[in-house]
Order: C-alpha cells, then structure tokens, then sequence
C-alpha cells in the first residue's frame, strides 16, 4: 500500500472536521489549559521555585497527557466501527496506511494546538525572568513527541474495539505501563533479570524519556525514541485493521 | 467485467458464503435475492474489498480486489447495507469529502456535485446534518455518494430499503438509467424490485447460489407461469368442480375467498389453456368478470427453491 499524501490530507481533514463539529473539542481544549495552569502553578510551585524556566509546566505533561491523549484518540476508530462508517471509508479508493496516518495526524495536530495554546505560560515567565527560549521550544518541541506516542498506542487501541470508552481504557492502561516502566519501583521488582533488560525496560519509559526533554536535553535519541514509538503503533493499527478485514 | 471465483467465507464454525462463483458483464444490472443472511451482504463485502475471503477470489475489470484493493475500489462505487455515513457532517461537507477522494477536483468537482445531488434530489437537506435525515435523505445521500465518480461498476446493497413508494420508483428509475455500459449489482428481498431493474437474477441461500437467470425465465420456472386467473361475475353450482373438468386442466384452486368467485387454473405440463378456457366459458355462457393469462411469480420460485434448500 502506498503514502499518498493527498488522501492523507483528506482523511486528516475529515477528522479534524468532526472533532470540531461538537463543543466537546472546545471544552476539552479549555480543561487541558485550566488543568496544566493548575499543575504548573499549585502542584508544580512555579512561583515558589524562582527559576526563569518552564518546568514546572513541563513536567506535569505526561500526567495530563495519561488521560487527555488517550480522549482524543478513542474517537479515531472505534465511533467508525460502531456506526458502520468503517465499511464507507474502507471501500473508498484511500488505502488503509493513509487512513491510519490520516486519522492519527488529525488528532496530533489537534494536540499540538492544545500545546500551543499554553503560550500565556511563555509569555508569563518572559514577563517574569530571562528565560532560555531554546530550553522552552525543545520543551514543547519534546512535550508534542510524546503526544505522539501516546496517540499512536491510542490509535491502535481504538481499532480493537468498537466502543470508545474500552479503547479510553485499554490505552490508559497500556500509556501507563509505558510511562512508569522507567521507575525505581518497577525496576527493582526486575532486579532478577540481566543488567542489559533492565535497561531495556528503563529505556522505554516515557518519564526517564520527558525528564531530560524537560530540562532542555532535546537529544536525538530520545527523539527517535518517540518517533519510533509512533511508527511502531501506526503499524499495529494497519495490522489490526487488515486482520479485522480477514476475521 | 466482475469475476467471482470459488468465493468463501467462513466466520468461526459458520460458512456466510459457500464457494460462490459467477461473472457479470457490462450492461448488466444483476439481482442478489436471497433470504435475510443469505450472504448477499457478505458477498458484496468482498466483492468492494471491505473483507478478505476465506478462500476463491474476485477480480473486477481484471483486477484482483485482495491484490490491489485501492485500484479496484477507484471503479466501483458502493453502497454499504444501511447507507453509513459520518452522522455530524452536513450532507454537503460529506459530499465534498467524497468527491475529494474520488479525485474530483475544481470545476470539475463542483459540477460532478452539482449533476448527482439534482439526479437524487438533495438540493433541501443539503446545509443539514446527517443524523438528523430521515432514513429516504439518508439512503439518498449514500447513493449519490456512491454514485459520485460515474463508477463503471456500481454495488448497492439494499437501495431502495426504507424508500417510500415514490422514492423507490426514483431510485430504480436512477439504476435503469444508469446501466447502460456500467455492471451494477443489488441486492434486495423485494422481489418486485428484480423484474423491474434487473437484467438478470442471482438467487442464494446459506452462502450458496441456487439459481441464475433473467427474470422473466425464472418466473417461467413458477407454478403460476401459464396459469389462469379467472374472476367470474356470477355464482354457478360447483364452480370449482366444474372448472376443473376441462381438458388440459391440471388443478384448480381458490384465488380469494369464495365470494369473490376467483380462480387459479393450472395447466397440464406445457398445455396453453387460454382457448380452451374461453371456449369453455362461452359454451356453459358463464359470465367473466376477468381472466388473465399469469406470467408466473418470483416470490413462488424463490420460495420453493430457498425453502427446498433449507430443508
């Protein structure tokens, strides 16, 4: 099956229409705002703290991200299965990669204006201190990656199942063990097998991954990492959906 | 051309379709009958790349549907059972979208928009959503989407279910315009629907195809073909008795009730009864209300060859 990037874009466009033809899109942009104002300013102390930076801000994003990300992704596949629409889009001349990529672009670029409308935040610290710019793009820069990722374990998760709140469900569980798999918690409780799989296990972890992003070490590793992870996902969506094609 | 070959598909123990095979060529409008899970949905399913089949294959235009499923796809256009469309869009956004993907673009888009939504008559619900149609709108608005490119291989399944009387007329008089070099397949239960759009007639049951051909030869194959219904003006003694009397006659039945002095007269093997019929009548001087020749019925072939089958 070949990219197309113009029925990429449709599909992506389609998407996009749909998530914006409810209030609910509205709405949950405003939570995302309030919450991640919330986090930074309460929980985060950022005034407390009396450093020029955003991490405060940052470093709550994959908590918000955990239950926001896999919202937005629910609606890409399972609504489709349920309201038979799947059968409409799967016999349109589209190419079942470029429905994934389309779909998933959709609901990437609906977070990343999420994350760019938590530019009051840039404007408050630059208001307040001198802060190191760079250090806040490669924040948001990394921030979106890992958006990415979670979208794409919930682009998959979508595809199982034909109701959202499953598909809500199963990816929370499935983001949650990816976010905590870096922990010293988990890690201990592997402290039987080799050095090199604890490493492995510490590696995927979205936490150890942000932590340094966060901080403004926007290292090429880590960017791959998400890359790769998003990749990896999409694929098992194609795999879902042409196994749910052969069932 | 479409190819069917050895089609089967198997969900867990159950076989949905039992190694179909068929061909249609252009110019034909062919009919699925069946009974409610037949495999005509199923069939079509396969048949538009939606599923893969278990085993056999199909080729549309020479293509190989499970091979290059996008190219095949470009041909066709397809109704799905229940004319799914995205509920939230306006009935012109969705159709935009459709176009768009079937390549229109420009001019060319907003005049191909234009001709299909007149050819099914949108032009009221076009700024509604979709959700809020009633279910003709809605059945229309997956028509004049599957329509949209001009397909030369169009796939309906179910077209006129949910129409009224009106709309159905329309929607058949839309397929029978459109068939001249095109191959159109639908599928229906209304057997009405067959002799009036189809050129030719599938019957299947329990995934398996049970008869093939035009229609007006598998009325041939009905009990009533030849039959005459007789209505006469008046009461007589022992009408049914003495009608049963004449040569050639085979049985007699009671059309209606028995005071509506209506019968069906059923020939001997091959035997043209009309004359006779009507000699008879002139002869006794019974007075006729009507009489006409039946051609035979659909619904008795397709009843006595999917219920023999599922015995």
């Amino acid at each position: 099956m070949t990219f197309n990037m113009n029925m990429t874009t449709i599909v992506m466009q389609r998407q996009l229409h749909s998530y914006f033809a409810t209030p609910i899109a509205y709405v949950f942009i405003l939570m995302f705002l309030v919450l991640s104002g919330v986090f930074s300013f309460y929980l985060g102390h950022f005034y407390e703290k009396g450093q020029a930076d955003l991490s405060a801000f940052f470093n709550f994003h994959p908590w918000l991200y955990l239950f926001f990300m896999p919202a937005i992704a629910m609606g890409l596949w399972a609504p489709e299965r349920q309201m038979g629409t799947i059968e409409l889009l799967m016999t349109l001349p589209i190419g079942q990669a470029n429905a994934v990529i389309g779909k998933f672009l959709a609901a990437w670029l609906f977070a990343g204006l999420a994350l760019v409308l938590t530019f009051p935040m840039w404007i408050t610290v630059s208001y307040l201190g001198a802060p190191d710019n760079g250090v806040i793009a490669a924040g948001y820069i990394g921030s979106w990656l890992m958006a990415g990722s979670f979208l794409a374990i919930g682009s998959c998760m979508s595809v199982c199942s034909k109701n959202q709140i499953v598909a809500f469900i199963f990816t929370v569980v499935v983001c949650f063990i990816f976010m905590v798999s870096g922990v010293p918690m988990v890690l201990d409780s592997f402290a039987w097998a080799p050095q090199s799989m604890i490493d492995f296990i510490a590696g995927l972890s979205f936490l150890t991954r942000f932590d340094a992003i966060a901080r403004g070490v926007l290292d090429l590793r880590d960017i791959t990492y998400f890359l790769a992870m998003m990749a990896l996902w999409l694929y098992l969506t194609q795999v879902m959906l042409q196994r749910n094609k052969a069932k | 051309m479409i190819r069917v070959q050895n089609l089967t598909k198997r969900f867990d123990l159950f076989t949905a379709v039992n190694n179909l095979s068929f061909d249609v060529s252009p110019g034909e409008v062919l009919g699925f009958l069946g009974p409610n899970g037949a495999g005509k949905s199923t069939t079509m399913k396969m048949i538009t790349g939606f599923i893969e089949p278990s085993q056999g294959h199909v080729s549309v235009c020479d293509i190989n549907v499970s091979q290059n499923p996008q190219a095949a796809q470009e041909i066709m256009g397809y109704l799905p059972e229940g004319a799914p469309a995205y509920g939230e869009m306006t009935v012109m956004a969705f159709l935009h979208f459709i176009a768009k993907v079937r390549g229109l673009n420009g001019e060319e888009r907003e005049k191909r928009l234009a001709s299909v939504i007149k050819q099914v008559e949108l032009e009221s619900v076009l700024n509604k959503p979709i959700e809020t149609l009633s279910k003709g709108f809605a059945r229309r608005v997956g028509l004049a989407q599957a329509i949209m490119h001009d397909p030369k291989v169009l796939v309906l399944d179910e077209p006129t279910d949910g129409l009224d009387p009106n709309q159905k007329h329309q929607v058949r008089e839309l397929i029978k315009g459109l068939a001249k070099d095109k191959i159109v397949i639908i599928s229906t239960h209304i057997l009405e629907e067959v002799s009036a759009v189809c050129s030719r007639a599938l019957i299947i049951s329990e995934g398996k195809l049970l008869l093939d051909g035009k229609p007006d030869e598998l009325e041939r194959q009905s009990r009533h073909h030849n039959a005459i219904c007789l209505q006469l003006a008046n009461e007589y003694d022992d009408m049914q008795q003495q009608l049963a009397s004449i040569t050639d006659i085979e049985s007699v039945e009671l059309a209606a009730k028995i005071e509506d002095r209506t019968f069906m007269l059923f020939p001997k093997e091959g035997q043209m009864l009309l004359p006779e019929v009507v000699r008879w009548l002139d002869d006794k001087q019974w007075a006729v209300e009507n009489i006409h020749l039946e051609k035979g019925r659909l619904d008795d072939v397709f009843r006595q060859v999917t219920r023999a089958h599922s015995l």
